[in-house]
């Protein structure tokens, strides 16, 4: 890691949060300091691991579930025109109803178990993935489509070699909002109800008022979510290494 | 450089009682118009006049109001013509050497690699196979197209404008490359530039008037590609381009 800024921000949140409990001093079960959640991050690292592999396949079964999904859906409207009228607007109006509320329903047809999780998460990002990837397929340059009529291109190929590889860029963008939002799916299932998980840890040690704990998992959480973005950012940059990212990193 | 080895094609492309609506006026109206087999037939007109429309009638790319597009042996012409735009239409995802080989892929056949690299080292191209179309120059990238079009083998070749994005000098040098390439081919040159008519074209026409008519067949002496410093071009050009400064003083 070449680049200090990422760690000095860190820091700088760190101190901020270690002044903030020193000037006010506020008791540890409202706010502990940093240092004894990063104690209890050490001591209770075993306990942190199970959990976060719970939340960790939600999630990303979640992704996998949703891109599936999502991707056929695309696909579909952007093959069979007829079927684009007929699922566009129940896309939307599915985009209405309040994941959340939905929640405790999920739990309730799918269990505590890992289904209702993945569930969730697949509910989150259908919409980002769907949207995304059939505007990308519907906005293929005019004049490839043009070349490929002239060349006696099938439908089929033309999906395959023209429109799927031009909508990339645009299922990037989809797929990055919907690697952001997965967790949030995850740990609102498992706050829910469920048995396990960072979320299931993060509700229970709240109601023990083990605050350092609950800041401890959140910490966790947080890496995950991290972890998870970036490397999908970079993975989708170096399948694509065609499309510029002209909004070029500013000089440090 | 020895000219692409296509056979001579014994049909022309005949457009008979061709009429064409845009909105509620007429583009053109029982048009008849001829493009005779082996020769380059080069249209001028002044912007908006419909020559790329006509172009594109005849590719099949835009359906006929009224009227045909036969060709004089009674086959269908669609499957044996290639198509070539003023931007190149290179996919920014593909290598050159697969940009090249498009047209069969999209068409479910084996590229022949062999014929491609051939292709390229006439267009001067072979040091850049692999490259990605970003990374070439403007002149590059329509060489590349060029190629893409001649892989595509078809005894009809139609051109929209494929050289006025370049700048003057490489312009005239991609007029002799495809003129020496497409030589034999039945090829329709739409452009607005009188000189690039005089070099490539066996026969030139102008396109004028709302609805459109096609008059003033001009059939220079000599085969193309003409020199440049031929006097009798010079002058030639100079009473084309009164002619279409005409037309445009009229629609003024």
């Amino acid at each position: 890691m070449s680049n200090p800024r990422p760690l000095l921000i860190l820091l700088g949140l760190l101190l901020l949060w270690q002044g903030l409990v020193w000037i006010t001093e506020v008791p540890a079960f409202l706010l502990p300091p940093p240092t004894a959640v990063a104690s209890r991050l050490a001591s209770a690292a075993p306990l942190l691991l199970d959990h976060a592999q719970v939340t960790l396949l939600e999630i990303l079964l979640g992704l996998l579930g949703g891109v599936l999904i999502g991707g056929t859906s695309a696909l579909l409207m952007a093959l069979l025109p007829p079927v684009q009228p007929w699922l566009l607007p129940i896309l939307v109006l599915g985009q209405t109803i309040p994941v959340f509320a939905l929640a405790p329903l999920l739990v309730l047809w799918f269990g505590y178990g890992l289904a209702s999780k993945v569930a969730m998460a697949i509910l989150i990002i259908y919409f980002p993935v769907t949207a995304a990837l059939f505007d990308g397929l519907r906005r293929t340059d005019p004049g490839w489509l043009d070349l490929a009529r002239t060349m006696g291109a099938t439908r089929w190929r033309t999906l395959y070699h023209l429109r799927l590889p031009a909508a990339l860029p645009a299922f990037g963008s989809g797929l990055r909002i919907a690697t952001a939002v997965a967790p949030i799916g995850a740990v609102v299932g498992e706050w829910v109800g469920s048995s396990g998980g960072l979320g299931y840890l993060m509700l229970h040690a709240n109601a023990r008022l083990q605050i350092d704990l609950m800041f401890a998992a959140l910490i966790v959480l947080m890496a995950i979510a991290l972890a998870l973005y970036v490397a999908v950012d970079r993975l989708l940059v170096r399948a694509m290494p065609w499309a510029p990212l002209t909004l070029t990193r500013a000089q440090p | 450089m020895h000219p692409a080895s296509a056979p001579q094609p014994d049909f022309d492309v005949a457009v008979r009682h061709a009429s064409l609506r845009y909105g509620r006026a007429f583009l053109i109206q029982d048009l008849d118009f001829v493009l005779p087999g082996g020769h380059c037939t080069c249209l001028l007109g002044p912007s908006g006049v419909g020559k790329s429309s006509l172009l594109r009638v005849i590719a099949g790319l835009e359906p006929l109001d009224r009227g045909e597009v036969a060709c004089t042996d009674g086959r269908p012409l669609a499957g044996r013509l290639a198509w070539m735009s003023q931007r190149d239409d290179l996919l920014p995802w593909l290598q050159v050497i697969d940009n090249v080989t498009l047209g069969a892929r999209l068409r479910g056949e084996r590229a022949d690699r062999a014929k491609a690299l051939d292709l390229l080292e006439r267009a001067g191209l072979l040091a850049q196979r692999d490259q990605l179309p970003a990374t070439l120059s403007g002149g590059q990238r329509q060489r590349a197209a060029l190629a893409r079009t001649l892989m595509e083998d078809r005894p009809v070749v139609l051109m929209d404008e494929p050289f006025s994005a370049l700048d003057a000098i490489t312009r005239a040098r991609l007029q002799v490359l495809a003129a020496t390439l497409l030589a034999g081919r039945t090829v329709f040159l739409v452009t607005h530039d009188p000189l690039e008519a005089l070099r490539l074209g066996h026969r030139i026409q102008v396109m004028t008037g709302h609805p459109a008519r096609i008059e003033g067949t001009i059939e220079p002496a000599g085969p193309p590609p003409r020199d440049l410093h031929d006097p009798a071009l010079l002058a030639r050009q100079g009473d084309l381009l009164a002619q279409l400064a005409d037309v445009r003083d009229d629609a003024a």
